[in-house]
């Protein structure tokens, strides 16, 4: 399924999309594949998949300690590709969030080849905004790549206006000026951009992420927002759990949670 | 050829440089870049400046005929005398600017990244200067390493944040200065260190420690009475060279060498050669030369230096290595203590180890020019810093520090 046809599936169900996320390779290649089938089968409609990268300026704590723990194992990029494939396989819709450095030094249109053959939908480019993305915006195309951009509450009309035209699947909406990690609330801001978006493009999905960890939160979001994405507080159920089998039952129970939330938007 | 009109709008020299940076960060940029181009053209504000750098720095600094160690190494060896500055290196010039620029655009709060700490401390003067909040990343391993430099930021009213991620030095440093700033621009100023990170920061930082080779080009004529042979600075991110290099760029008869630690030596891989030693890529917000494995992951850098001990350089020192303008050379820690040595006991001066690049630098080119010029060749060494803060590792590395009895007060019987 595409993205596109992920939202407007949920649209006609008149619920928001859950995009839970998870660092590739975390802790091991075979348990972040685990980790992903299971946020799929109890309710993430889309799996980001996050290529673990050695300076991850946009993650806060916890996704800096799981891509850490990964490049420690050993991941590379071949093993994220790898990893999408598997999941992709399942029937999940897949992702890929990543830095730009790892994806400038496989060669480009490369590595839009093989993300369309592994099987992921789009990609999310969290320090590449549209004036540097000539070369990814041609590679993308060619290989039926959706691009998700990212916009801010700092973002001039004039830019979210641009970047939107450059997406392709949803647009990334940063809730809160800040680095990725689970709050206690909801960011007032996230509803007026989502907002401006909609002025900019009525028909773009909005994915909202930054903050949201439980499912009060996500039903919040899913009141104004096409989509929730989930980072940390997934990837907290992994990094705190004594074993490799709790992990996956709290993880199944918090994508249960959030899949809830977002079927029972608070408007 | 070299334009000294670059970067291009869009912050590029060449194929490097740009802005890689998340989006919330882009209007802060867009800011300060309208602030910066404002105040360029502002007499009061270059007025400021100007005055700033002269009754409270100590600019311009000398331009001085080192005799002892120019018959030591074979060449007319002229030191600019950056070390000479208030807080003891080039950087006071940049923070200075950035710190009015700060003042300028109404943000209360900096903060900056550091590495040896010569940044930081410089940060916290100009913010101690400029009635500033200021905040100072530094990763762990270095607030070990210069611990009395964390201890100056502290007196100088700076709150000192020891970064423990990643490999817990400068790059992580610079990470986590990113990250505060992602969630500040309102208040804050983000002080970069060097001319590197996203556009406006090369040019911007570029400009304000560019007064370094304009005074150095007139002095050097005063001195001599001609243009030096050749110019040479040691490069981490690369601002002192930079300083030093621009106003010399479009003289095309003086030659430019940009000395990189070399650490163990490129071969071991321990060392922080971005461009000898490195590749194109992206790090902190720009394209540039990095150092990286076969995935794009940064690999750590080495040096004895940790001032230099980056793996990253400023974008337009990419830019004049791939035109053939500068040319940039590994040193390694061995041949720059050499150095550092032989400046201590031939000219009385205590230098940087990140300076003593540039020397020891200065010294393998002297004979190379001699032969090629057929004369004793003149070169302007950028002493771009002090060796104060380098006293305990230079003392270790020479096994000069005498053994010492701790007695921890209170435990004696």
């Amino acid at each position: 399924m595409s993205i596109a046809e992920v939202f407007a599936k949920a649209r006609a169900e008149n619920r928001s999309v859950l995009i839970g996320c998870m660092p590739a390779g975390f802790p091991t290649v075979e348990d972040s594949i685990a980790s992903m089938i299971a946020m799929h089968e109890a309710g993430c409609d889309v799996i980001e998949v996050e290529l673990p990268y050695s300076d991850p300026v946009m993650d806060g704590p916890v996704i800096q300690r799981a891509s850490d723990i990964a490049l420690a194992a050993g991941v590379r990029t071949r093993d994220t590709l790898r990893i999408i494939e598997a999941v992709a396989g399942t029937g999940a819709p897949v992702v890929l969030m990543t830095y730009w450095n790892p994806i400038e030094k496989y060669g480009v249109n490369a590595f839009a080849r093989d993300l369309a053959a592994a099987g992921a939908t789009g990609m999310i480019t969290p320090d590449l905004i549209p004036d540097e993305a000539a070369e990814w915006i041609a590679a993308s195309d060619e290989h039926g790549i959706d691009r998700t951009f990212l916009v801010s509450p700092s973002s001039t009309d004039e830019r979210i206006a641009m970047t939107v035209a450059q997406c392709r699947g949803f647009v990334y909406a940063t809730a809160l000026m800040g680095v990725t990690g689970a709050r206690t609330s909801v960011s007032s801001q996230a509803p007026e951009l989502v907002d401006r978006v909609r002025h900019a493009d009525p028909h773009m999905p909005v994915g909202v992420g930054l903050g949201v960890g439980n499912g009060a939160q996500a039903a919040q979001v899913a009141g104004f927002a096409d989509g929730v994405i989930v980072g940390s507080a997934l990837i907290r159920c992994v990094l705190d759990a004594p074993d490799r089998a709790t992990g996956i039952t709290r993880l199944r129970a918090l994508s249960a949670e959030l899949a809830e939330g977002v079927r029972n938007p608070r408007n | 050829m070299t334009a000294p009109s670059l970067p291009d709008l869009a912050g590029h020299f060449g194929r490097y440089g740009g802005r890689f940076v998340p989006e919330a960060l882009v209007r802060a940029l867009d800011e300060l870049e309208a602030a910066y181009r404002s105040a360029k053209t502002d007499p009061v504000f270059q007025a400021e400046f100007e005055s700033l750098l002269v009754n409270y720095a100590g600019v311009p600094s000398l331009l001085y005929r080192a005799e002892r160690f120019s018959a030591a190494v074979g060449a007319e060896i002229l030191l600019k005398r950056e070390d000479l500055n208030h807080t003891g290196a080039h950087k006071v010039r940049n923070v200075l600017g950035q710190a009015l620029l700060a003042k300028r655009m109404g943000k209360p709060r900096v903060i900056a990244e550091t590495g040896a700490g010569q940044h930081g401390v410089a940060s916290a003067t100009a913010a101690a200067l400029l009635d500033l909040e200021c905040v100072v990343y530094m990763g762990e391993t270095d607030t070990e390493r210069q611990a009395l430099n964390v201890a100056r930021m502290r007196m100088l009213g700076a709150t000192v944040v020891p970064v423990t991620n990643g490999s817990r030095t400068l790059k992580d440093a610079l990470n986590e200065a990113l990250r505060d700033w992602v969630a500040s621009v309102d208040t804050t100023h983000y002080l970069l260190g060097t001319a590197a990170g996203p556009h406006p920061f090369p040019e911007i930082v570029r400009d304000f420690v560019g007064g370094i080779g304009v005074e150095a080009r007139a002095q050097c004529f005063e001195l001599t009475g001609r243009l030096p042979d050749a110019v040479a600075a040691c490069v981490g991110g690369g601002s002192n060279a930079i300083g030093i290099f621009h106003a010399f760029v479009p003289d095309e008869a003086v030659q430019l060498y940009g000395f990189e630690a070399g650490g163990d030596g490129v071969e071991t891989g321990r060392h922080a050669a971005s461009i000898t030693g490195g590749s194109s890529g992206v790090l902190h917000g720009a394209r540039t030369y990095v150092l990286q494995d076969d995935d794009g992951q940064t690999i750590e850098s080495h040096s004895i230096s940790a001032g230099l001990d980056y793996p990253g350089v400023g974008p337009e020192h990419a830019w004049l290595h791939d035109t053939g303008r500068a040319t940039y050379e590994p040193v390694t820690d061995a041949e720059a203590m050499a150095a550092f040595q032989l400046l201590c006991r031939t000219e009385g001066i205590i230098p940087a180890i990140e300076s003593a690049h540039a020397l020891a630098g200065a010294a393998r080119i002297a004979p190379r020019l001699r032969e090629e010029l057929g004369r004793t060749p003149t070169i302007v060494v950028n002493l771009s810093g002090r060796g104060d803060k380098d006293v305990h590792t230079a003392g270790a590395y020479f096994g000069i520090l005498d053994p010492v009895e701790t007695i921890v007060p209170g435990e004696q019987e």
